[in-house]
């Protein structure tokens, strides 16, 4: 009996080592713990012995079917590892292939730096504002300041349709319009497109500006000094040396220039600052009493600062671009590399 | 404006040197643009004299000199220039000495002739751009001094951009009136000259425009010796701020203009009928100036005539006809104060600029006419001799401007600039710059000179103040916000987002010129009135697009002329329209795309782009907003675009939110296409405005699919289907289009499109026989209405 059941179960393992697929190995189960199999067989057997011998013969038996169970499930562990080892095998693939998939496009450079400015002001409270581009003589001209035969005429260059529609020379109308229909206090940006009737390597008839103005009580010039210092440090990202001087707009009085440290040379001189060591960026000054009675603000009670920047030049210095005409080009190459 | 420092120590004994004094007038508010040297880098030459002159004998053009340099042996030089003559004083670079581009003289010998030496040229020695002959020194010019110590040659040149409110400093003696200011040192004023008047000749001066010409002196000079030549001096300060030297007569006006700022003109006394008359012009005169142009006047311009004609533009040019030549005499010799609105702009409408319009149109000092005529007859009667006769003068006491004061109070210093300073302090700055101060109780009353006639008002006095104590010694504060939360517009979508959904679909922003040609937009939108410029920079950009298309297919084609397969670009700005014949400004976001659907790559057969792309894109800025659906796609025209490959996208309202189609074939010739090329042009305040949403509960029963294949006739819009699925059948949460078929198994003229509908309730599960009721009525309603059937 015990001889028969070990050699049932060499015989079993022997079939066992010999399957090589996971349904030989349940064809062999079958054949084995099936109804019909050998131990269901064995087990029957066991009806015919005398009462005190079945316990014995029952253990051996279950001890020949648990040691076949345990041969069973090893020989089918081996065998899903090696399914599985072949399927990860079969399945590898080149993972350095290119992703496919649509491209990614991007804002012109433009945009990406108005954005920049528009967060940076953002943050302290500045609201943005947007006005036509087709204007009229005193919004563009006659509200700040420059009369119609103001030397200052000149420096702009005005596309006109007729007498008293012109293309916006810069964004600074805008600051009329805010101030026509809001009260202070106010701090407004106001980017855009502006128009000038010039065209070579460093000017293009049109370009964009963005406008800056506050108004309320008590505003003064060291607080457009502070601001414009610290706006000009958050665009570049680092302790740029600023420097203001006199100058002259129409429609701020006192009035400045604002200069960083050459970004190209750190104000060592190069052909970019025309050796000076210093960029010119930005004009600034405190809102001129004239611009406030246009608008009828009280200037003995409110005063202001207004500043306006060139975009395309501050886009220019903080991504070295070195010509003027590529930001209207709109050739995709120059486009990509602000992507 | 050139400047020369040796000019400018005439006026003030400043002793801070060139780089320290550039960075104080910048930080003035006097821009330096550059500075240069008043001569090139030479040395070795000094001043000799022509002792004799020998013909060469190996050469017709050469000739042997004896020059005189001051030492004992003269030295033998061989000289070319044709006006070389004996007792000639020229410069003579001597062995050894350095000419500009680094040339050195040498001991050589010339046919065979020895030379030791060269005789220079202004050109030669850096001071001209061209030449006729020798430098010729005047007869007094000390033999065997270097000559630039002569020269003073070892001076500076500063270039100055002037803001159009300093005109005061449109003189060497403006800008040295400035750094005595900031430099602590007095202005040297040259002695008013004692005018010899010996004649009595007079021109009598009719001034009928007193408001345009409050001040008009004139004075005549008779028997100029027009055989002297300017001096050297003068040439050299001439040149150096940028003037040519064109006789003794223009010199001196030019002079004057440049060292004081006063322009002045001189006619040619024998050519004027007396009397002069200063009155606005007449329409239909018309003046030959001395540019020869022939200018057409009218009443707006003001002209200097005599009882016949008019003789000058006032303050601009003088006339041909009474103009002084090399024969000239007998002068009239004009100074006068013409009023800044009387010239501005009028010089340019006839595209003239001219360095006296330049002054007048900014500004003159009302009185610097009579310092200034007085230095003129001096240095003119110095070089050319003459006699002169008294002096004109018509003044206009009522229109003269007067010295303006200004009411200022002293803390508004405080206030504007946000700096303390002492009264003391600021009474130093005023006193400084010749102001003069009278202080009361609540204010002071502030008397600017006549020269700063820019100061008008407070603010400009707190500028001088603030300028004089330094701009980057001014304080700096952070700025005092006082802000306080305000509502986010949630309703509104940002366009920034629709950019950035924009470039996540693949497509670059382009930004292009407002003005285009219109050529182009005749094409595009022939329709359409457009706002042409009056002046544009070229007929290609002569009017303001009526659509934002011409330049991206502009754009487009540059790019495909570069090589570039695929295009997709978008671009936001406004377009402009004239409507009832009032112009439109509107924002709107244009796209175009063509080339391929998808980057070439691997493991994806690529396809152009189609119609379904570009919709795709469109579709999601949609469904940024909201519900796609409130949004409806309907087959449209447009004149740019192919008939029957366009819609056109309506919002909820029924408003026309913008066109997408295929470019027209028949204009792909002319936008040098080659490929489909698809646009899209959409209002932005239609597609930037969003629904906020509202909570709607989610149906926890099960949902079902049902698959149907239906045929139709092959132009029936599908989305005619889907739409009054959706409205009919409230079960019917989703409808999807999966396949579109034509072909084998299906009759030509139709076609076979397969839907997915996804049926779900809200409040039970739906069973077999719910599912089946609906598609019984849907099938019978599709076949009433669509001509729609279920595929067999």
């Amino acid at each position: 009996m015990e001889n028969s059941l070990e050699n049932i179960v060499e015989k079993a393992e022997e079939e066992l080592v010999n399957a090589d697929s996971l349904s030989t190995v349940e064809q062999i189960r079958v054949s084995y713990l099936g109804k019909k199999g050998v131990f269901t067989r064995q087990m029957k057997t066991l009806g015919e012995l005398p009462p005190e011998e079945k316990p014995k013969v029952g253990a051996t038996i279950n001890a020949a079917k648990q040691k076949f169970q345990g041969l069973l499930e090893q020989r089918k562990g081996q065998l899903e590892n090696a399914l599985l080892a072949k399927r990860l095998s079969e399945e590898a693939i080149d993972v350095t292939l290119p992703g496919r998939g649509q491209a990614i496009g991007g804002v012109h450079p433009v945009t990406r730096t108005m954005r920049r400015i528009e967060q940076i002001f953002n943050r302290i409270g500045f609201d943005v504002a947007m006005g036509p581009e087709v204007e009229d003589d005193f919004h563009n001209f006659e509200a700040l300041n420059i009369p119609s035969h103001h030397p200052a005429r000149a420096m702009h260059d005005t596309f006109y349709f007729d007498e008293h529609s012109l293309l916006r020379t810069h964004t600074s109308p805008v600051q009329i319009r805010v101030m026509e229909g809001q009260e202070p206090p106010l701090k407004v940006i106001a980017p855009g497109r502006v128009y000038r009737c010039d065209s070579d390597i460093t000017h293009t008839p049109m370009f964009h500006q963005v406008e800056g103005f506050v108004v309320d009580k008590n505003i003064n010039f060291a607080d457009l000094k502070g601001v414009i210092s610290e706006f000009l440090k958050a665009f570049f990202e680092k302790d740029v040396k600023v420097r203001f001087r006199p100058s002259y707009f129409p429609f701020t009085e006192p009035s400045a220039e604002v200069d960083i440290e050459c970004v190209m040379c750190e104000g060592e001189g190069c052909r970019v600052c025309g050796h000076t060591g210093w960029l010119e960026v930005l004009g600034c000054g405190m809102i001129h009493p004239e611009v406030f009675g246009h608008v009828k603000i009280d200037a003995d009670e409110y005063s202001g600062f207004a500043f306006g920047m060139g975009v395309e030049r501050l886009t220019m210095l903080r991504y070295k671009i070195n010509d003027l005409r590529l930001f209207f080009e709109n050739d995709i190459k120059f486009l990509k590399q602000f992507n | 404006m050139l400047v020369s420092e040796a000019w400018l120590k005439e006026f003030v004994d400043y002793t801070l040197p060139t780089g320290e004094l550039t960075a104080k007038l910048t930080m003035a508010g006097l821009e330096v643009d550059s500075v240069e040297p008043a001569a090139a880098e030479f040395s070795g030459v000094i001043i000799g004299e022509v002792l004799s002159v020998e013909p060469h004998p190996n050469a017709d053009k050469l000739r042997l000199c004896k020059v005189s340099v001051g030492d004992a042996d003269a030295l033998d030089i061989v000289c070319g220039a044709s006006n070389v003559r004996t007792a000639l004083r020229i410069p003579v670079a001597i062995v050894g000495a350095v000419l500009p581009g680094d040339f050195k003289i040498k001991p050589s010998k010339l046919r065979g002739e020895p030379s030791n030496g060269m005789l220079c040229s202004k050109q030669e020695l850096g001071l001209a751009d061209s030449t006729d002959g020798l430098m010729e020194l005047p007869d007094d010019a000390p033999v065997g001094v270097d000559i630039r110590e002569y020269l003073q040659l070892n001076d500076t040149i500063i270039e100055v951009d002037l803001t159009p409110n300093r005109a005061d400093c449109l003189s060497i003696q403006g800008v040295a009136r400035e750094i005595a200011c900031f430099s602590d040192q007095p202005m040297r004023l040259a002695k008013a000259a004692d005018i010899d008047v010996s004649i009595d000749d007079q021109v009598n001066v009719i001034v009928e425009a007193p408001g345009d010409c409050p001040r008009y002196l004139g004075q005549v000079i008779k028997g100029l010796d027009r055989s002297a030549p300017t001096p050297i001096w003068m040439q050299e300060k001439l040149r150096r701020c940028g003037q040519r030297s064109l006789g003794p007569l223009v010199d001196v006006t030019n002079y004057v203009l440049l060292e004081l700022g006063q322009p002045l003109h001189a006619f040619d006394l024998n050519k004027i009928e007396s009397d002069i008359v200063v009155r606005r012009a007449k329409v239909g005169e018309k003046l030959a100036l001395l540019n020869e142009q022939i200018i057409d006047l009218d009443d707006s311009l003001l002209v200097i005539a005599d009882k016949a004609k008019p003789l000058a533009f006032a303050g601009v040019m003088g006339g041909e006809q009474s103009a002084v030549n090399d024969a000239t005499t007998d002068v009239f010799l004009e100074c006068a104060f013409f009023t800044p609105i009387s010239i501005a702009g009028k010089s340019r409408k006839f595209g003239l600029h001219t360095d006296s319009s330049y002054r007048f149109e900014r500004g003159v000092d009302p009185e610097l006419c009579y310092r200034a005529l007085r230095r003129a007859i001096e240095l003119l009667t110095s070089i050319a001799g003459g006699q002169v006769g008294p002096l004109t003068d018509v003044s206009s006491g009522i229109t003269l401007p007067k010295n303006k004061t200004v009411r200022f109070r002293f803390e508004r210093i405080a206030r504007m600039l946000g700096v303390q300073m002492s009264e003391e302090l600021v009474e130093t700055y005023f006193a400084s710059l010749g102001m003069q101060v009278e202080k009361n109780v609540s204010e002071w009353l502030v008397t600017a000179p006549s020269y700063r006639f820019d100061i008008g008002i407070e603010a400009d006095l707190i500028e001088e103040v603030a300028r004089l104590y330094g701009y980057d010694k001014l304080p700096q504060n952070k700025l005092n916000v006082s802000g306080s939360l305000v509502a986010v517009e949630e309703a509104t979508q940002p366009l920034d987002r629709i950019k950035d959904l924009l470039v996540d679909l693949g497509y670059q922003e382009a930004i292009t010129y407002s003005f285009t040609d219109e050529a182009s937009l005749n094409l595009l939108a022939p329709n359409a009135d457009v706002y042409r410029l009056k002046n544009p920079i070229s007929s290609d950009l002569s009017v303001m697009r009526t659509t934002l298309w011409a330049g991206l297919l502009k754009a487009m084609d540059a790019n495909i002329k570069r090589h570039e397969e695929t295009v997709r670009f978008f671009e936001t700005g406004l377009k402009f329209s004239v409507e009832n014949g009032e112009l439109k400004q509107q924002q709107v976001l244009s796209m175009l795309a063509t080339g391929q659907a998808q980057p070439e790559q691997w493991g994806e057969s690529s396809r152009g782009i189609d119609y379904y792309d570009i919709k795709h894109d469109v579709e999601a800025i949609l469904a940024l907003n909201g519900k796609a659906s409130d949004y409806q796609f309907e087959s449209a025209q447009h004149d740019a675009l192919h008939p029957g490959q366009t819609a056109q996208l309506k919002n909820k309202a029924g408003e026309l939110v913008g066109y997408i189609g295929l470019l027209h074939p028949a204009l792909e010739r002319d936008f040098g296409v080659k490929k489909p090329v698809y646009l899209v042009e959409l209002i932005q305040s239609y597609i930037q405005s969003r629904q906020l949403p509202v909570f709607e509960m989610v149906s926890k029963y099960p949902s079902v699919r049902r698959d149907l294949a239906l045929i139709m006739d092959e132009k029936q819009y599908v989305n005619e289907i889907v739409s009054y699925i959706y409205q009919q059948h409230s079960l019917v949460s989703e409808v999807v289009v999966f396949d579109i078929y034509q072909g084998k198994g299906v009759e030509s003229g139709r076609k076979s499109i397969a839907l997915g509908l996804i049926l779900q309730d809200k409040s039970k599960t739906l069973v077999e026989q719910d599912v089946e009721e609906l598609l019984k009525v849907l099938l019978g309603d599709l076949n009433n209405l669509f001509n729609a059937q279920l595929r067999e």
